[in-house]
């Protein structure tokens, strides 16, 4: 049954059209030059979800580590900034965030004397940052504890620093436990994206919007779409699979 | 001589549970002193203690004349039961990142050490290897050879011959009793009696977290005082 809904939702939206029970691939046939152009115009919003999913990535991860040290200190008192901010964030949707952070930040700069605008792009990348740098932290968090505390010991009686032990030890070692989960994080930042449509960004699905608005065909420019991401998605994946290979070739 | 290691009516609690009750010994440098006791006895803790990897309660505890996270880098060196190597490193690796980022060594220095440290337990040829490549008595010799590359004054060993196979165990011994010839001060848990026998200057017995007799291998081998002792080491020779 499962397996027939998405057949039944795509006849449904056959029906939607215009011209109801006929298929319009011409908009998106790459051998017309109409269809070419409408091809090309959805697939320039790859640089922009590609662009704004890696900075949030890159961000994610930065303050994610920063935020996971904290939690691995045995003070309840050192701890609590790190529980406060990963369920804060993490319990805020993310376009409601993505409008706070788009509309009302700049705002708050202001107010501090920092005149600052926020344009759709850096918009997106503040959100997508913030709302995944939570569960990043939560990725640290659980992948440095579950190196065997011996090895903290072990750096410790050779005189390494506290910071060094992180450094030279543990997290290279957590680091094969991090990665997959990460790269999970990485995916649905990309799919997150999507929502930067709202506030203007030009990327994938905001493209997708623009032209369905001209060319009145939801279905076939809507399941190019989703192709997109999904080509975006099975890169990632093998990316992530090279990686988690070559290191754990580097293991053993 | 200043004792290098001295524990003066040492308390230690884990919670409510009094895992150490008024423990005191001195151990001067060059000496060896082997720790044995039955397990939960509170061997390790007191090892811990001196290497600075627990707080204790009560007491005075000086290691190398001061508090013990106040010694030098890697002067007190550590040998734990399960080894903990580094395992995303090469054997070379393990044995050069305590000199090279502690020590300020050039790579190089470090390197010419550790190879030389490699040779002395006798593993020359696997430096290049992960520890996880090598037999566990290779293991625990690579670990004594990192510790032995901070140049420590003091070496703890706790129970460094339990998690090996019975073949592997004469091997590391060995390392350690070549390492007691050249007159490093050591503190050893172990129930290798025969090692106690050949290489301990005293034998210190503990039970249910005190410190219950120490004496020379002479003595406690022919005329254990307390009773508890003497049944330990009944079980554990006739084992
Ligand atoms: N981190 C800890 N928390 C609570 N209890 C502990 C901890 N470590 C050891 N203990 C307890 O302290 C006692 C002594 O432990 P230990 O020093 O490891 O004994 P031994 O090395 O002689 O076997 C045991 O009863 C053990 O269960
Ligand atoms: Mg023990």
């Amino acid at each position: 049954m499962k397996r027939l809904f998405p057949f039944a939702a795509l006849l449904l939206l056959v029906g939607c059209d215009s011209q109801p029970g006929t298929w319009g691939w011409y908009v998106i046939d790459p051998t017309t030059k109409a269809g070419w152009t409408n091809v090309q115009f959805l697939m320039r919003g790859f640089t922009s979800t590609i662009q704004v999913s890696m900075l949030a990535a890159v961000a994610s991860i930065m303050i994610g580590l920063f935020v996971a040290l904290p939690s691995l200190s045995p003070s309840r008192w050192v701890r609590l900034p790190n529980r406060i901010y990963v369920e804060f964030v993490r319990s805020i949707p993310l376009l409601p965030m993505l409008f706070w952070v788009f509309y009302g930040l700049p705002v708050v700069l202001k107010s501090v004397g920092i005149n600052l605008n926020i344009d759709p792009f850096w918009g997106a990348v503040i959100t997508l940052a913030i709302s995944d740098s939570a569960f990043t932290a939560e990725i640290f968090r659980s992948g440095i504890q579950s190196v065997p505390h011996g090895q903290s010991e072990a750096s410790q009686t050779i005189g390494l620093t506290k910071s060094q032990a992180m450094r030279y030890v543990i997290l290279p070692q957590a680091v094969r436990r991090i990665l997959p989960p990460l790269a999970n994080q990485f995916i649905y930042i990309v799919k997150m994206s999507a929502f930067a449509s709202v506030i203007g960004m030009q990327e994938l699905t905001r493209r997708a919007n623009e032209l369905v608005v001209t060319e009145y065909r939801p279905l076939e420019i809507y399941s190019l779409l989703i192709l997109e991401y999904l080509v975006l998605v099975l890169i990632i994946s093998a990316a992530v699979r090279w990686l988690e290979r070559r290191m754990g070739a580097n293991e053993r | 001589m200043t004792a290098a290691v001295r524990l003066t009516e040492l308390d230690k609690w884990f919670g409510e549970f009094q895992v150490l009750k008024k423990v005191s010994i001195e151990v001067s440098p060059g000496e060896k002193l082997v720790i044995c006791g039955p397990s939960g006895s509170g061997k390790s803790t007191v090892v811990r203690c001196i290497a600075n990897l627990e707080p204790y309660e009560g007491g005075a505890l000086d290691v190398l004349g001061g508090e013990p996270g106040a010694a030098g880098r890697g002067e007190v060196g550590m040998v734990f039961q399960q080894f903990n190597l580094f395992p995303h490193l090469t054997v070379l690796d393990n044995l050069t990142l305590g000199p090279i980022r502690a020590l300020g060594l050039s790579r190089r220095e470090a390197e010419d050490k550790a190879h030389a440290l490699l040779e002395r337990v006798k593993i020359p040829d696997q430096a290049a290897k992960k520890p996880g490549q090598l037999s566990g008595g290779q293991q625990q010799r690579v670990a004594i050879a990192r510790a032995l590359c901070m140049e420590p004054k003091v070496m703890l060993f706790d129970e460094p011959t339990s998690a090996l196979d019975p073949e592997m165990i004469a091997e590391v011994l060995d390392v350690m009793e070549e390492l007691a010839a050249e007159g490093m001060t050591m503190i050893c848990v172990t129930h290798e009696m025969g090692f106690a026998k050949r290489v301990a200057d005293r034998i210190a017995f503990m039970d249910a977290g005190e410190l219950i007799e120490v004496g020379t291998p002479e003595q406690v081998f022919t005329a254990p005082k307390s009773s508890r002792f003497a049944d330990f080491l009944d079980k554990i020779l006739s084992h």
